[in-house]
């Protein structure tokens, strides 16, 4: 990042969240950069950019689209890049509509299931490409008539930025790309938490790409994500659609047989690595279960669980709410706290028969049951609460050897320093016992559920304190030959796996981390001692390539673009490729080299196709598979928009996840009745001083000293309008909760002139809980926020959200939720407010800018609304279940994601598939669901 | 070699006035604060507080001072970023106050001959490809700025002293000793920033516990940033400098510190930022110039910097005289009584 | 160290020592004669990455009589050098918090406090109520016959600030139980 000569920070607040990563952008700034932050708050990171752009929350897509539209308007796209290198040149089907054909839609939407079939999005049959471009059918064509209406003027109006600033941007951007110069985006949840995040990454994508800035130094996206290994965590993920490697897990219905399931974890007709999906999945079953998975009973597929839809974490908290979920594990994290619609949380841990917490301190999911919110309000009584709770302490960082992979897929390795005190264990410890244990009951059974756990391979080496060493795991991560000469040594490298059985490994990108039996994650040649690639520290996946794609760093000849981006290019002589990095290509694979048509995976790429794990080598301007809500990111308005979409008569994404509930109420957006009694915007985010929900920080004194209370940020403006006073408090107030926050009145803040209205957007950080066991306590900012996601990812819609702010504290107890039921009974606010998946109530007006934000009288004015929390609608609300009320929260955010990983989802997608209606709450209403897509 | 007797006040190379040259005197260390690539993480006052095991200091309030909840530096706080949030017309201002200071040639603030405005250029290009256009006068900006001890040439603290608590160390850096420190606060009132103050009980509150460390070391006694006088021993930097992110914060010889903080006034002047200023570089001012210099992009008084610091002592000469002027007359008044008296 | 003897007085120290004024080493202390930063005293310096964000920044973790004394920036790394935010630098803190639990608590349904449990204890039942749950809300296939072989009785989430390894086996045997419902902060 230091090399880059323009940095645009857009989505993230990266001087804040990370800090020290923030001393590549003050590099690059001081050697003659250009920084610019673009961010609804002026913050830390704005103090030290040469420029601030406040923006309305959600409308990113607008601003990145106009874009894409200046750059190829003006002709300023590196020609020779996006010819070569992307799918520019490409024909797609004959079938496939636009939205700007279709009124905001798709071609291949099914309104029954707020869907998309993408087959019309596919290349066309022929394979053909027009190297001129001109073809109407070629992706770039496509992609200009796609963004043609994004202007400068859009942007004025629908992101309230001026029209010189935009030039600004615009410029500073392609003024510093092409040959000689590179600049780089940076993004963090400020863009994931959206219900078209993933789309916003996208369009920075598309504009990298036409700028030729990928695979090259000084250039990319670069996600900041927010957690110690959360990049790890996706690798070996934790997450619940995919296995260790992106690959992923199968679905009911879609992978039903071995040859359906390995046909989507690796086509063998696509180009590049990950046609031998087959393989890295076949080394993960060796790994998983030895001698047991054979050639003969595929691998074991069938010890492997299927899917039946999303599992993601929302809907987990909602089957609990049902009772389906007996017991759950929560490891160093706090989802009372930091999960979006807090009390949705915390009333579904009051439905568990157990609950096991992993933590350093006592965190507010632990002591849900004594000290929430809701046992304020009467919600839930302490002696009623069945949940069996378990604490358990953890040991920390440097009580236990292991390793993080950070940000950059860099693994770095730590050694123990000290051994836990008291009852502290590491996970390791812990998950590795409990295998022995659960492996030791059931090691009679003869029911066939049980023989996958009576067959995993379980033997790793213990220590004397029953601590099993990390390093032999990671041997298995890595993997070993099983048979042959080399039978239990490492595998140097994803290359050397076999389809036949004869090696394993746990995660086919890292392979390599243990080669030559080596923990490559343990070096750490000083940084001063090397260059700037400190390619011998640590190690980054895969084989230890620190920037992927980089063969794009060299133009399609092989040589670098120029000297002073120079990183790797090709060596005639030797007939390799070299540089300063891990060449990310076959080796010797010659730029002149074209592969004979038809041929496939690693062979059917040519000698200019940088991006290897895409299936055609090339970069997509245009996705025709990965993403779920359209090829191209297209401009909708967040869900509790207070203007109309200046675009599309489509307000909101079309494939957004709803869940209609009355736990999960929604201000009604501008096109319905009673949008203004919310009538502002708010933003949660992360402060420096603190960590996520505040687990790591709220309990030491260093920090909570620092941060002592929650504030809210407002402009002088809206202080004004609304009679708030600078440090005293003030309330503020959603469709799902009320909280209260010392008032923070700056000009850090400013309101927006958006589409013929003035914008106020208020900053709440979201670290604090209602709890008494931390050194600094007060309201959780995410008890305001409510679920919608993005249905690429699952991911919550919290960064722009409708509230209404009040002078004053909040009241207490009982009170609390009579405040919150009457704005909602002000809003007129029932279950199916802003649940219309696919709205186009709204009617386009000639002149979208000169929209008047025409209110349709919606038809829930006068219709039964819900009340907070007590027993509406007659159901049992005893334990919570549907009749709850509302409430709130966010996440926040720290989500970070696992949207970069984009070149492996992108020939992975996350299954999707649709699990019926299982979610939608008891209790909670009826009606339109065929209209909804409750998940 | 040197003179006998050390100077009181005014000394130029307080090393040398301490007669360190007789012991083992290394170079004066210091630190230069560029307050232009803050980014107020703050990450300075918790690794000051980690190292030197500091307590936490009040009582978790919210200061509604942008985001500082901090304050002011005393007795357990030895780094305090402050946040400043300024407008157009701040901004303006402070861009001429700066201009007019270059303009007037004072040593302290600049660089040290004047520059054509071509000379500026090729100076700031010679590091490498920087945009030299004067920026627009931004319509707001924040400023922050981690203050700490200024370690004083003529510190004042350690004139007053009464017990020799305080003492000027061979790195020129002025710590106090807290196995002598009796505790009588005289240090208090003898610093011109208000830096140095006594650790009592109102400091510690009463919510820290369970997050309290057990025990408070060196209560009673005065307190304030040594420069890590532990770690330089060991050849080490001090903790908040080490940790900076962006390196705001520099460490070094304090003829190097003072070159470098020149060089970067000369640097953003170029650019067109004449708000930029030195603040301690200056061995002519009240304190004799100080072992933490800042560039600040405003007044002192923005920062809640005093002006003109001056030490207590500097005028203790004259005082002296006319106390020894008032003594001798007393004493001649004494003896000519005693000698009517032997009439 | 020294013995006090009237040749180290301070007063005599003041005149033999050339520093009259007595502000320099005259007065120097005994305790400031032994200073020392406890980094050079500590038993043993292990190599560290801060546990807090996704930078990962190098730190060295000192340590003496099995306890953490310290815990700075590691100037070697490449990408950190040496430097820490806030959060990092009260890794110290983390680790030595006095609000740190190091004991197993339980709480009994419907009850209105925690109590101590045996560690181990603790392990049979979780192990116990593991394989019920499973077994509780087993699914073998769907309502179309097609093979589920999954349980929706166990959930976990957490991940990002755990290592690799323990993912690992935690992925691993979660997998094998049929449990599914596995997530992280990533999508949080």
């Amino acid at each position: 990042m230091a090399n880059a000569d323009c940095i645009v920070i857009q989505g993230s607040n990266m001087a804040e969240a990370h800090p020290v990563g923030f001393q590549w952008v003050a590099e690059a700034k001081a050697r003659g950069a250009r920084v610019i932050h673009v961010d609804p708050r002026f913050t830390r990171t704005s103090a030290l950019a040469d420029k601030h752009v406040p923006i309305r929350a959600g409308s990113d897509i607008v601003l990145l689209g106009a874009i894409i539209n200046y750059i190829i308007t003006n002709e300023l796209w590196f020609k020779e890049y996006v010819t070569a290198y992307t799918n520019a040149a490409q024909l797609i089907s004959e079938d496939f509509r636009d939205t700007e054909d279709l009124d905001g839609l798709f071609s291949g939407y099914d309104p029954e299931t707020g869907s998309y079939d993408p087959s019309s999005w596919q290349y066309d049959d022929s394979g053909e490409r027009d190297e001129t471009l001109q073809h109407p059918r070629t992706v770039f064509q496509i992609l200009k008539r796609h963004y043609a209406r994004y202007t400068p003027e859009l942007v004025e109006e629908t992101c309230g930025i001026s029209k010189d600033d935009f030039e600004y941007l615009a410029k500073s951007l392609t003024d510093n790309s092409g040959r000689e110069r590179t600049s780089c985006f940076v993004y963090a949840v400020g863009w994931t938490q959206h219900s078209i995040g993933t789309q916003f990454i996208r369009t920075a994508s598309i504009i990298q790409l036409l700028l030729g800035n990928m695979g090259r130094p000084g250039g990319g996206i670069m996600a900041m994500r927010g957690h110690a290994t959360i990049q790890g965590s996706t690798d070996i993920p934790t997450l619940f659609h995919i296995l260790p490697g992106y690959i992923a897990m199968p679905t009911a219905g879609k992978h039903d047989t071995y040859e359906e399931y390995v046909k989507a974890v690796g086509n063998k007709d696509q180009k590049g690595f990950w046609a031998n999906g087959e393989t890295y999945l076949i080394n993960l079953m060796k790994a998983w279960w030895g001698d047991a998975a054979t050639k003969e009973n595929n691998w074991a597929f069938d010890y492997l669980p299927k899917l039946s839809g999303a599992h993601g974490t929302y809907q987990t908290t909602m089957a609990m709410l049902e009772d389906k979920v007996d017991g759950y594990f929560i490891l160093g994290q706090n989802p009372a706290v930091g999960s979006a619609n807090g009390r949705m949380q915390r009333m579904a841990l009051s439905h568990l028969k157990w609950l096991v917490v992993r933590d350093f301190s006592m965190i507010e999911t632990a002591t849900f049951w004594k000290d929430s919110q809701e046992i304020a309000t009467g919600e839930l009584k302490t002696e009623e609460i069945d949940t069996e709770v378990f604490f358990m302490p953890a040991a920390n960082h440097t009580e236990k050897a292991g390793s993080f992979t950070q940000t950059q897929r860099m693994v770095q390795w730590r050694d123990q320093a000290v051994t836990p005190p008291g009852d502290c264990t590491s996970e390791l410890e812990f998950f590795h016992k409990l295998g022995l244990m659960i492996k030791e009951r059931l090691k009679d059974s003869t029911d066939p559920r049980d023989k996958p756990i009576q067959d995993l391979t379980w033997d790793y080496s213990v220590d004397e304190h029953g601590e099993p060493d990390a390093e032999d795991v990671l041997r298995e991560i890595n993997g070993y030959h099983l048979s042959g000469e080399k039978k239990g040594q490492n595998l140097n490298a994803f290359g050397e796996m076999q389809a036949d059985g004869s090696t394993a490994g746990g995660c086919w990108i890292y392979a390599g981390v243990m080669a030559d039996g080596v923990n490559q994650a343990r070096r750490r040649k000083p940084g001063q001692e090397q260059d700037e690639m400190a390619l011998e520290w640590g190690w980054a996946w895969p084989a230890n390539r620190r920037i992927l794609y980089n063969r794009a760093s060299a133009d399609p000849e092989g040589r670098p673009w120029s000297e002073r981006k120079k990183l790797v290019w090709w060596d005639e002589e030797q007939g390799k490729w070299t540089g300063y990095d891990v060449p990310d290509f076959p080796p010797t694979l010659a730029p002149s080299h074209r592969a004979e048509p038809g041929e496939t995976g690693v062979k059917g790429l040519s000698g200019n196709d940088p991006f290897i794990m895409q299936a055609d080598g090339k970069g997509w301007l245009f996705a025709p598979k990965g993403m779920v809500d359209g090829p191209m990111p297209t401009h909708y308005e967040p869900p509790e928009s207070h203007v109309g979409n200046p675009l599309y008569p489509i307000q909101s994404s079309p494939t957004r996840v709803l869940f209609s509930r009355e736990d999960n109420l929604y201000a009604p957006h501008v096109r319905e009745a009673g949008n203004d009694v919310y009538p502002y915007v708010f933003t949660t985010y992360r402060l420096t001083e603190h960590h996520t929900a505040g687990g790591m920080s709220r309990f030491l004194p260093y920090l909570s000293e620092l941060q002592p209370e929650l504030f809210c940020e407002v402009s002088p403006e809206l202080a004004e309008e609304a009679g708030l006073v600078n440090g005293e408090w003030a309330t503020i107030i959603s469709p799902r909760s009320a909280i209260e926050a010392r008032v923070m009145v700056t000009r850090r803040v400013k309101p927006l002139q958006v589409l013929g209205r003035t914008i106020h957007q208020i900053g709440i950080p979201y670290h604090w809980a209602q709890g008494d066991e931390a050194v600094v306590s007060g309201d959780s900012a995410n008890d305001l926020l409510g679920l919608t996601l993005d249905d690429n990812v699952q991911i919550q819609d919290s960064k722009h959200n409708a509230a209404a702010i009040r002078p004053g504290r909040r009241p207490r107890g009982e009170d609390l939720l009579d405040l919150i039921d009457k704005y909602r009974a002000d809003a007129g606010i029932t279950v199916d407010t802003g649940m219309v998946q696919l709205d186009r109530s709204f009617v386009q007006p000639e002149n979208p800018l000169q929209a008047e934000q025409t209110v349709v009288d919606g038809s829930n004015r006068g219709r039964a609304t819900i009340s907070a929390g007590r027993k509406s609608g007659g159901d049992d609300s005893e334990k919570g279940s549907g009749a709850m009320t509302e409430s709130s929260g966010s996440t926040g955010g720290d989500s970070d994601e696992s949207k970069s990983s984009k070149h492996t989802k992108e020939t992975n997608a996350a299954p999707k598939g649709s699990e019926g209606p299982t979610a939608s709450s008891s209790g909670s209403t009826s009606g339109d669901t065929e209209k909804r897509k409750d998940r | 070699m040197t003179a006998l007797m050390p100077k009181l006040y005014g000394a130029e190379d307080p090393i040398e006035n301490a007669r360190w040259s007789l012991h083992d005197a290394k170079d004066r260390k210091a630190f230069f604060t560029d307050t232009s690539i803050c980014i107020g993480c703050k990450a300075c006052e918790v690794a000051c507080k980690e190292w030197n095991q500091n307590p936490q200091d009040g009582d978790y309030e919210y200061l509604s001072q942008s985001h500082d909840n901090t304050g002011e530096l005393g007795a357990n706080t030895w780094r305090h970023v402050a946040f400043i949030e300024q407008g157009e017309d701040e901004v303006a201002k402070a861009r001429e106050s700066g201009r007019r200071l270059v303009s007037l040639g004072m040593p302290s603030i600049g660089p040290k001959t004047a520059m054509t405005p071509e000379q500026r250029a090729d100076a700031a290009i010679a590091g490498g490809n920087v945009d030299t256009t004067p920026p627009d006068t931004p319509d707001f900006r924040w400023l922050m700025s981690s203050d700490v001890c200024k370690h004083c040439t003529n510190a004042g603290c350690l004139d007053v002293c009464p017990t020799g608590a305080l003492f000027r160390t061979e790195f020129g850096t002025v710590v106090v000793q807290n196995d002598i420190c009796n505790g009588c606060g005289t240090c208090v009132a003898g610093c011109p920033f208000g830096v140095i103050q006594r650790r009592d009980d109102g400091t510690i509150s009463p919510k820290s516990e369970p997050g309290d460390h057990d025990d408070v070391k060196n209560m009673g006694t005065a307190n304030k940033c040594t420069l890590c006088y532990d770690r330089l021993l060991d050849g080490q930097t001090p903790a908040c400098a080490q940790t900076c992110p962006t390196t705001s914060i520099k460490f070094g010889d304090h003829t190097d510190m003072v070159d470098k903080a020149r060089q970067r006034v000369a640097e953003l002047h170029a650019k067109g930022m004449t708000e930029a200023r030195l603040y301690g570089a200056n061995p002519k001012d009240g304190v004799g110039g100080t072992g933490a210099v800042f560039l600040l992009l405003d007044e002192p008084e923005t920062y809640g910097l005093p002006p003109d610091p001056v030490v207590p002592t500097k005028h203790l000469g004259q005082i002296m005289a006319s106390y020894a002027a008032a003594s001798a007359g007393m004493v001649a008044v004494a003896a000519l009584a005693f000698l009517g008296g032997r009439k | 160290m020294a013995r006090i003897t009237p040749l180290n007085w301070p007063a005599v120290r003041q005149l033999t020592s050339g520093d009259l004024f007595g502000r320099g080493p005259a007065v120097k202390s005994q305790v400031s004669e032994d200073l020392t930063a406890r980094t050079v005293t500590a038993d043993s310096m292990a190599h560290s990455v801060c546990p807090y964000c996704a930078v990962g920044c190098g730190q060295r973790v000192y340590t003496k009589d099995n306890k953490v004394i310290q815990i700075e920036g590691n100037p070697d790394s490449p990408h950190s050098r040496g430097r820490l935010c806030p959060k990092g630098a009260a890794s110290e803190q983390l680790v030595n918090s006095p609000g740190r639990i190091t004991e197993m608590l339980y709480r009994a349904p419907r009850s209105t406090k925690w109590e101590k449990l045996d560690l181990d204890t603790a392990m049979e039942m979780i192990a116990d109520r593991f394989i019920e749950a499973r077994r509780n809300h087993w699914r073998e296939k769907d309502d179309q016959g097609r093979t589920l072989r999954h349980t929706l009785g166990i959930a976990s989430l957490g991940g990002a600030t755990i290592d690799n390894e323990e993912n690992y086996l935690a992925k691993k045997l979660f997998t094998a139980a049929g449990a599914i419902q596995m997530e992280n902060q990533a999508r949080i």
